[in-house]
């Protein structure tokens, strides 16, 4: 009875999708506008600081709120005509949890496969299945109350994955995770895109968009503010950065520099004390800059050269910095 | 890590049989009936709080009624008088505080990984107020075998029809607290409104006292309570009083709230962007 189904190169397409919120103060933008192109089989990286517009498009795109314009096809399916048909294709996983804690592992996946469907032999089965694939075998029939952060996380994502979705949502995945635990879930992310299931998640970090993504796209108030690869969208900060640290004399130092034939672009952190540069050979630089401070009397504290980071990229296309916002 | 066949990504997902609107909410309401079910025996601390309270009403409370109901005349045992507004206090109190296990539930998560499936948006709702209503009959057999030392005599058919009015009027409080517990989305809303709501019900429904002793005024704003007409059937059936024609008003009035209830919450979950 199946039909063959075409091969889909695009699993998320979505056009000009916008979200506005009413509130007390008046109708605030939270998504002004999002053109997002996801293709199958790809790990797509959604950066951006809290509050940018991330997790909003996120539950558009899986259906928990609808768009205030604009259209979507996810998964083959029309958003807006036929949102049942994408809930059965897809999978979600919310930020900060999706179990009972007083429901144990096994009853939590036997309920969604059923949810989803499926009778009851099969939803055991699969249950069984997907508690050893995250390896909560040992811990399946306990309440998920006792879980350890890694161990309910992983569950969440295997709630997610129950019902073989084509594409699986990410809502911020690791975060409030220890480092050992975020390692384990990016291998399971890894595993997941190995086995063909298009992954699209949110996240705040940079770490993990550059680790894991294959395309990413940044949003800022709402807009998309640069999208591609990681290594396309540190070409275009172009060239290395220069991180110097002086103390007290910061703007004379940035007017210095700023005036050097060699420097794209400066920066002054006043709370850090940091000037930043862009410059487009770094090891050349370096001791131009040291000879320059010098001779106009500057100490420097530190001095640090650095390819560009997404850090590097989100400051040069908002003006900010994401590490900042995100601690 | 034992391998596992590769997620058949591309083409068409788990098999799912197609099934009617109808057949998808009954199959989906059982299945969160359950669910909730096992997760309240696991937890039975507020089934114990909700029958102690009426418990307490009983001991505490019955004794001093007996000489008050001889004095107003009711021609009835106390307990045959108290017992079934108990039973009525028992409906209302036990489903109208539902809505804060929805809340918790909302805090988890687990609302909103089960409004991305394809599930019925009204299966969340019926399966909860069911087992709402599940151990709110429980809890009221309880409460009647409690009370037969104390001198409550049962007429069966009267006791079976209460419990079927009692069920009814569960499906009116557990729907409308899970609709108000889904729109407030925190406890801090929601108790005082349950709170502001409930008291007064009950102080104008004769519960604790006849309403032959208010005046008039209050006797009628009493009569606007639909939770006086369930009282007032409820007496009736206990007492095998069966040509009172305040059994079939009190069912009529709880049927029909019933019905409304339930439309507004099912209409409340399946808009809610919750």
């Amino acid at each position: 009875m199946t039909n063959p189904t075409p091969i889909r190169t695009m699993m998320i397409d979505t056009a000009d999708l916008k979200r506005t919120f009413k509130t007390r103060t008046g109708a605030v933008e939270a998504v002004a506008g999002v053109d997002l192109h996801v293709n199958a089989g790809e790990i797509f990286g959604f950066l951006g600081p809290n509050g940018a517009g991330k997790t909003t498009t996120l539950r558009m795109l899986a259906t928990l709120i609808t768009p205030t314009a604009g259209d979507a096809t996810v998964a083959g399916a029309d958003l807006r005509r036929e949102p049942a048909l994408v809930r059965q294709r897809i999978g979600y996983v919310p930020q900060g949890g999706s179990t009972d804690p007083a429901e144990t592992g096994r009853g939590e996946l036997v309920l969604q496969g059923r949810l989803y469907g499926m009778n009851a032999a099969d939803a055991k089965t699969r249950a069984a299945e997907v508690l050893d694939k995250l390896d909560l075998v040992s811990a399946a029939d306990r309440p998920t109350g006792t879980y350890s952060g890694g161990m309910r996380r992983r569950l969440d994502v295997g709630l997610g994955i129950v019902h073989r979705p084509q594409v699986l949502f990410l809502d911020e995945p690791t975060t409030g995770l220890d480092p050992q635990a975020r390692a384990r879930m990016w291998d399971e992310i890894k595993r997941l895109r190995e086995q063909g299931t298009t992954v699209f998640l949110t996240t705040h970090y940079l770490e993990e968009a550059d680790a894991l993504a294959d395309r990413l796209a940044i949003i800022d108030h709402g807009k998309i503010v640069a999208e591609g690869t990681s290594s396309q969208l540190k070409q275009k900060v172009a060239g290395d950065v220069v991180t110097i640290g002086v103390d007290g004399a910061g703007a004379n130092v940035l007017t210095l520099v700023e005036a050097m034939p060699f420097v794209r672009e400066a920066s002054h952190d006043a709370e850090s004390g940091l000037i930043r540069l862009y410059v487009d050979r770094g090891e050349t630089a370096v001791p131009h800059l040291l000879r320059s401070l010098d001779a106009a009397g500057y100490e420097p504290t530190s001095i640090s050269l650095n390819k560009p980071s997404l850090d590097d990229v989100f400051l040069r296309q908002t003006g900010r910095s994401l590490r900042e916002e995100a601690a | 890590m034992t391998a596992v066949p590769a997620a058949p990504a591309a083409s068409t997902p788990t098999a799912t049989i197609e099934r009617t609107p109808r057949m998808r909410t009954a199959r989906d309401t059982w299945l969160i009936f359950r669910r909730s079910l096992m997760l309240t025996i696991r937890q039975p601390t507020w089934i114990v709080i909700g029958i102690m309270y009426p418990v307490i009403y009983l001991v505490l409370f019955g004794p001093l009624l007996d000489g008050a109901i001889k004095q107003a005349g009711a021609g009835v045992s106390a307990y045959n008088w108290f017992v079934p507004g108990l039973l009525i206090q028992v409906a209302l109190f036990g489903t109208a505080f539902g809505g804060f296990g929805l809340i918790a539930e909302l805090r988890y998560g687990v609302v909103e990984r089960m409004r991305v499936t394809p599930m019925s948006r009204a299966a969340m709702l019926l399966g909860r107020s069911l087992r709402d209503v599940v151990i709110l009959l429980f809890q009221a057999l309880l409460m009647i075998v409690l009370a037969i030392p104390f001198g409550l005599h049962i007429d069966i058919v009267g006791v079976a029809v209460t419990m079927g009015l009692l069920a009814l009027l569960g499906l009116v409080v557990a729907p409308l607290s899970y609709a108000a517990a889904l729109i407030l989305k925190s406890e801090d809303a929601f108790a005082p409104l349950v709170q502001s709501l409930v008291m007064p019900l009950l102080l104008l429904s004769g519960i604790l006292l006849p309403m032959a002793l208010a005046p008039e005024w209050l006797r009628f704003l009493s009569n606007l309570n639909p939770l006086t007409h369930a009282t007032d059937a409820a007496r009736a059936l206990f007492n095998s009083d069966w040509g009172n024609p305040e059994i079939a008003i009190g069912v009529a009035i709880t049927s029909i709230l019933a019905v409304i209830a339930v439309w507004i919450a099912a209409r409340t979950f399946s808009r809610a962007n919750a």
